[in-house]
């Protein structure tokens, strides 16, 4: 690409990335997982590869928590055919953290078919992290064939609509959103009426300063719109979290690290545990990308992010398995 | 004796091939029978449906093929939908035949910017 300014790596350490506008993102093909910390009401994230590089006062804060995206369980060509071997690798990385995460974020695609079998594979995988708790939402793969009714059974206990939940973990207000039913012909993903509804509703009563943490599939920004990289109707979603001064988007979908910071909000993708996808319009289509063997795992893993009370940045790092 | 077996089999397979695309090259010929019945083939690669419009005349059966290594449906926009696939997955096939004349739009319900569309005259 010629313009370089536009595939600048966003490592940012210094809690100086808030008032920075514009188009950061990490290109490199790295981290299938975030290690998410909030730090006096920011979060930050950091790839897996860097961990090594982080202090305890970085890596220490209120809360702290990974997220992990698109297994793709029964997912078998050439892209990978081992994605229960890159997911196990993942869950590897996140119990090497000295500071155990609070629990973890999937962000949707956990099935390549919705078979009941690559539920069950993944969820025996993750049995063995050390974080217990998993929050989950899903994936357009997740709800094939029956509108979601499988991934509600497992997954949705005490969520709204078609998955849609919010729960608070030590003064940060998490909200899981669903944007993978009911698309339209030649449209993006889709929130609906009622789940916009129902998250105004959620957020109204709480205070300005309370960190929000947003997790969804596909993502909540415009990624690219020509690969159906984006949702529809997001910007009412983002108009609901406008008052508050502290906020991140973690999405999934795209398979790759991506990251956008616009006034009080902090975008991020994360890479997919299972095969990384290519660069938008970069390919003829946003089908898997095939990297030699000995490079796959460089392009997958997981994220961790960290949050800091008081001061507004975002710092996200992806992590490879590798 | 397994010699000349081996050339016999290697002899029939351009004849078989070659019946094969003569008997598709002649839609219809062989179910003459019954009413003209004919197939024409959608193919999908790179997350596109190709041809994107496809004419065909009534009665036409439609079979889509899914070439990606993602899974992808074939869902009619209309209301009621006029067809609606499974999920396919790598290979698998999806048939619909068109016995009344109209433009049918679709779409990938996964992928709904993949769209396409049958017009049937």
């Amino acid at each position: 690409m010629s313009d370089k300014k536009k595939d600048e790596l966003l490592h940012d350490h210094n809690n100086d990335g808030v008032n920075r506008r514009g188009f950061l993102k990490c290109m490199a093909w790295a981290g299938t997982g975030a290690f998410c910390v909030m730090q006096g009401g920011v979060l930050k994230s950091y790839s897996l590869s860097r961990l090594l590089e982080l202090n305890t006062t970085e890596a220490n804060g209120e809360l702290s928590f990974v997220q992990i995206s698109d297994s793709h369980m029964g997912f078998n060509k050439p892209a990978n055919p081992d994605v229960a071997g890159t997911l196990k690798a993942a869950v590897d990385k996140i119990n090497g953290l000295t500071a155990v995460p609070e629990f973890m974020l999937h962000t949707g695609d956990i099935s390549h078919l919705s078979k009941p079998e690559e539920f069950d594979t993944v969820d025996q995988i993750l049995k063995s992290a050390k974080p217990k708790d998993v929050f989950y939402v899903p994936g357009e793969h997740d709800v094939l064939n029956d509108d979601g009714k499988q991934f509600l059974e497992r997954y949705g206990k005490g969520s709204k609509g078609s998955g849609w939940y919010s729960f608070d973990k030590k003064g940060t207000h998490f909200i899981g959103l669903v944007n993978v039913m009911n698309l339209k012909a030649g449209g993006l993903g889709t929130l609906g009426h009622e789940q916009l509804e129902w998250m105004e509703d959620d957020v109204k009563h709480l205070k300005h300063s309370t960190p929000i943490v947003v997790f969804a599939h596909i993502p909540l920004w415009s990624v690219y719109p020509e690969w159906g990289w984006g949702t529809d109707d997001s910007a009412q979603a983002l108009a609901y979290l406008k008052k508050f001064g502290s906020v991140t988007v973690l999405n999934g979908h795209i398979h790759q690290t991506m990251q956008k910071v616009e006034g009080n909000v902090t975008f991020h993708t994360a890479c997919s545990t299972a095969f990384p996808q290519p660069q938008p319009g970069k390919a003829d289509s946003p089908g898997p990308m095939k990297v030699p063997a000995e490079q796959l795992r460089s392009v997958l893993g997981i994220t961790d992010v960290n949050y800091v009370q008081g001061q507004h940045a975002l710092a996200v790092v992806d992590s490879s398995l590798a | 004796m397994r010699r000349s077996v081996f050339i016999a089999g290697l002899a029939a397979v351009p004849l078989v091939l070659g019946m094969g695309v003569f008997g598709t090259g002649r839609k219809g010929s062989i179910t003459s029978a019954q009413e003209k019945m004919s197939t024409m083939e959608v193919k999908i690669d790179n997350f596109s449906f190709g041809p994107v419009t496809l004419k065909v005349p009534v009665g036409t059966t439609v079979t889509w093929t899914n070439r990606d290594d993602i899974p992808h449906t074939i869902v009619s926009t209309d209301d009621p939908k006029a067809f609606k696939s499974k999920v396919l997955d790598t290979d698998e096939k999806f048939s619909s035949t068109f016995s009344k004349p109209g433009t049918y739009p679709y779409f990938c319900s996964i992928h709904p910017k993949m769209t396409g569309k049958v017009i049937v005259q």
